[in-house]
């Protein structure tokens, strides 16, 4: 309600007056102008699409927050849209193969525009995140997630929390840097067990 | 060409040295890795192969060329027709004569469509060179940039088109978008983070913004090109998985203005060298 009467209070000074309305431009306008420009400065190349820059509610909220303190009514909101989202595994098995997990978290490659659309999609952890102790060339934007179940416990719920937030990571933590790997359909289900397996097998690199 | 030869081996040279460096990282753990990387990146700074690119921008700013045959010379960048010593420490800027705040890549493309009498899709053609096909557009920026090395960032806030251009470019930054939910400020909005073992600037930070606009344009060791700003964007809106950044866009100029100006006060230091 609020921002509706601020366009109109703005369209009236418009009409009475040119004056005044350019400083008063709300912060909404702004933002909406700041999407249209960015929708006429690209242009779809291979995989990647225009409405690559549609944005869903999710992406919406996060950016009109994104410089503020979010709202706890809002976190909650997003976090429960997420949360809907999750497609938990239809057989009831959280692990796949920690083997093909560490090729997984290692593959940067997928979905970007210069990327062969049949070839690999891959998590990327590495980017990230330090895992296993034998690979050096981590990034620290996320925690840490070294001894990952060795520190938490090899059980089902420790795999299950792995698996959701993998899925989505917005459903636990509104607003995250982390990509929602199974919403957004960058990694199947099985990768995404296989990434599980990675994290807490006992057998993995990454609980050593 | 001597100059092919000259980046070949330069390649090379530098690519041992990152193999030395990881090896020796994996012996001595984390806290070496990064002592290596930061060795590295000195032993970098003792010769850079940007100087090609600013000789042949040189050449290319004082001949006649195009379909007028005529020189930059009347190239207004901000500081007078042909002027420019300390032009991009003060660019972008909103230009009279376009009604348009520019970059200095879109001033070049404006001076050759409207002096040497180039089609813009001529102008606008390779702004980015690679193996085999050099970049005239590459090439000028290095020539331009290098004329105001040393220069304190100065880039004016005055017009309301520049005004409109940070405030908009300010919301860009933090647009989430793509199939990753990345915006600008996921990778650069935090101090101390890295992409692997790549140091992340904080770009939200007036010393961040600072220490990393004032370094580009950049020669790119890995790819054997000098790089732009231009090119910068488009490369960061390619990992973050979104479409392809047009070159010279109204959202790539403000991006560009609001990274720039952030960067006030700080002395130019580019064309640079990165890994």
């Amino acid at each position: 309600m609020r921002k509706h009467f601020l366009l109109w209070g703005c369209a009236g000074v418009i009409a009475v007056a040119m004056v005044g309305c350019a400083t008063a431009q709300s912060d909404v306008d702004v933002s909406r102008q700041a999407a249209a420009v960015l929708k006429s400065s690209f242009k779809a190349n291979g995989q990647a699409g225009l409405d690559r820059l549609d944005q869903d509610e999710t992406q919406r909220l996060c950016t009109q927050y994104a410089n503020k303190a979010l709202p706890k009514d809002v976190a909650e909101m997003i976090e429960k849209l997420n949360t809907a989202s999750i497609k938990w595994p239809a057989d009831g098995k959280w692990l796949g193969d920690w083997k093909n997990g560490e090729r997984i978290a290692q593959e940067g490659r997928g979905k970007q525009f210069s990327d062969d659309p049949k070839g690999p999609v891959g998590g990327n952890c590495y980017a990230c995140h330090q895992l296993t102790p034998q690979e050096v060339s981590y990034g620290t934007i996320g925690p840490s997630l070294y001894q990952f179940a060795k520190l938490r416990g090899y059980t089902d719920e420790t795999r299950k929390y792995a698996y959701g937030k993998i899925w989505n990571a917005d459903a636990y933590s509104a607003c995250s840097n982390m990509p929602r790997f199974g919403h957004s359909q960058i990694l199947t289900e099985q990768q995404i067990k296989d990434l599980v397996a990675l994290l807490t097998d006992p057998d993995s690199p990454v609980n050593k | 060409m001597p100059a092919t030869k000259f980046q070949g081996s330069a390649r090379a040279a530098f690519g041992f040295a990152v193999v030395a460096a990881i090896a020796m990282s994996v012996a001595h753990g984390q806290v070496s890795t990064v002592d290596e990387i930061a060795r590295y990146r000195a032993a970098l700074q003792d010769g850079n192969p940007a100087e090609l690119w600013e000789a042949r921008g040189e050449n290319l700013w004082k001949s006649p060329r195009g379909p007028k045959n005529v020189s930059f010379a009347a190239c207004d960048l901000g500081q007078g027709p042909g002027v420019v010593k300390g032009a991009y420490a003060q660019l972008p800027r909103y230009f009279a004569d376009a009604d348009r705040v520019m970059d200095l890549e879109t001033r070049l493309v404006y001076c050759m469509v409207t002096q040497q009498g180039y089609t813009q899709p001529d102008a606008m053609k390779g702004p980015f060179g690679g193996p085999g096909n050099k970049s005239d557009i590459e090439a000028l920026v290095a020539y331009v940039t290098s004329q105001s090395r040393g220069v304190k960032m100065n880039v004016p806030l005055a017009h309301p088109k520049e005004k409109e251009a940070f405030a908009l470019g300010e919301k860009m930054f933090v647009y989430r978008g793509g199939t990753h939910d990345f915006s600008c400020a996921t990778c650069h909005a935090e101090d101390g983070k890295r992409i692997r073992l790549q140091d992340l600037p904080n770009l939200m930070t007036v010393a961040g913004a600072q220490k990393a606009y004032t370094t580009w344009p950049a020669y790119r060791v890995s790819q054997g090109e000098l790089r732009t700003f231009q090119w910068r964007l488009n490369d960061c809106f390619r990992q973050q998985r979104f479409p392809e950044l047009i070159f010279t866009s109204d959202a790539s100029i403000a991006l560009t203005m609001y990274l720039a100006r952030n960067a006030n006060g700080a002395a130019f230091d580019a064309p640079a060298i990165k890994r």
